[in-house]
């Protein structure tokens, strides 16, 4: 049960989020996002999840898949070009941590989507990409558990048209 | 025009400080600021649609009890009100003009086929896009 927040830190709470959307290739270690929103180290990793439900470096991930989908999407750039481009330092763990939180490959996602292109959607470009930000309710490693135990029955069972 | 949505409202955690957020940073003008008792209504308007307001309104009594009010001054500044569109002539403008005012800005003008949106926040925590629409050709 999270208790209630200071409207004042949540706004430098949001200010931190903010800063993660803008530049989600970057590095946000926890000392440059305790400055932005003006909290301790000790303090904000606790107050942004209780904020926003996922600890930061969680969402930062979920940022930067949202992008790396965007790029695989709407442009003819290399798998690992996308990588370095949306933060990742090796090819390797994008891959991974890709197909962990989306269900497939990189090269699968571009595909099928580029398989499916259609017009675009009468929603803003900004507004929508955010609408398919991934939703990552646990952490990654969980997830990979997780479906390690079940990944007979029902991830398959959704593939089916 | 005759009928129509005529007022939309925000939530903001300071009337006095969305005031001069809404009017000095972006241009906006007063259409209606008046008080009764503790409650103020205020509204303000683009200076180029006249039959639009814009609410900035604090949650609180007598409309909301106290618990409500705190949950809905949370979520404004956690960014969780729904999405607001500012549409400009000229994003990068529009960007540099609000900028040196000191606008806080979540997103640099993007070009995205044609359109180019920005982002940005007012001082509560409201998120606006500002776009400028593709040019028909």
């Amino acid at each position: 049960m999270t208790s209630s927040q200071d409207p004042e830190l949540l706004r430098r709470l949001l200010r931190a989020k903010d800063r993660m959307d803008a530049a989600s290739h970057e590095e946000w270690p926890v000392d440059r996002l305790a400055r932005v929103s003006h909290v301790s180290e000790a303090h904000f990793a606790r107050s942004f999840r209780d904020a926003f439900g996922v600890p930061p470096h969680r969402y930062l991930l979920t940022r930067r898949i949202e992008r790396a989908k965007a790029l695989l999407r709407e442009t003819e750039l290399s798998i690992t070009d996308i990588a370095f481009q949306t933060g990742w330092k090796s090819l390797g763990t994008f891959g991974r941590t890709f197909r962990d939180v989306t269900g497939e490959s990189p090269g699968d996602l571009r595909a099928r989507e580029q398989a499916a292109r259609h017009q675009p959607e009468p929603v803003p470009a900004c507004i929508l990409s955010a609408a398919h930000r991934p939703n990552l309710t646990s952490a990654v490693s969980e997830k990979r558990r997780q479906e390690a135990g079940d990944i007979n029955d029902a991830a398959e069972k959704k593939e089916v048209p | 025009m005759s009928q129509g949505v005529g007022v939309v409202g925000l939530y903001v955690r300071d009337q006095d400080e969305a005031l001069q957020f809404y009017v000095e940073k972006l241009g906006f003008r007063v259409h209606t600021d008046a008080k009764n008792g503790d409650y103020r209504w205020l509204t303000v308007q683009h200076p180029d649609q006249p039959s639009f307001q814009l609410g900035l309104f604090t949650p609180g009594p007598p409309i909301l009890d106290a618990a409500t009010a705190q949950t809905l001054r949370e979520s404004v500044a956690k960014g969780a009100m729904p999405p607001l569109v500012l549409v400009v002539d000229d994003c990068r403008a529009a960007y540099e003009r609000m900028r040196t005012r000191g606008v806080e800005f979540t997103q640099e003008p993007i070009d995205r086929y044609g359109s180019v949106d920005a982002g940005f926040r007012d001082p509560s925590g409201n998120g606006w896009k500002m776009i400028q629409a593709r040019k028909a050709s």
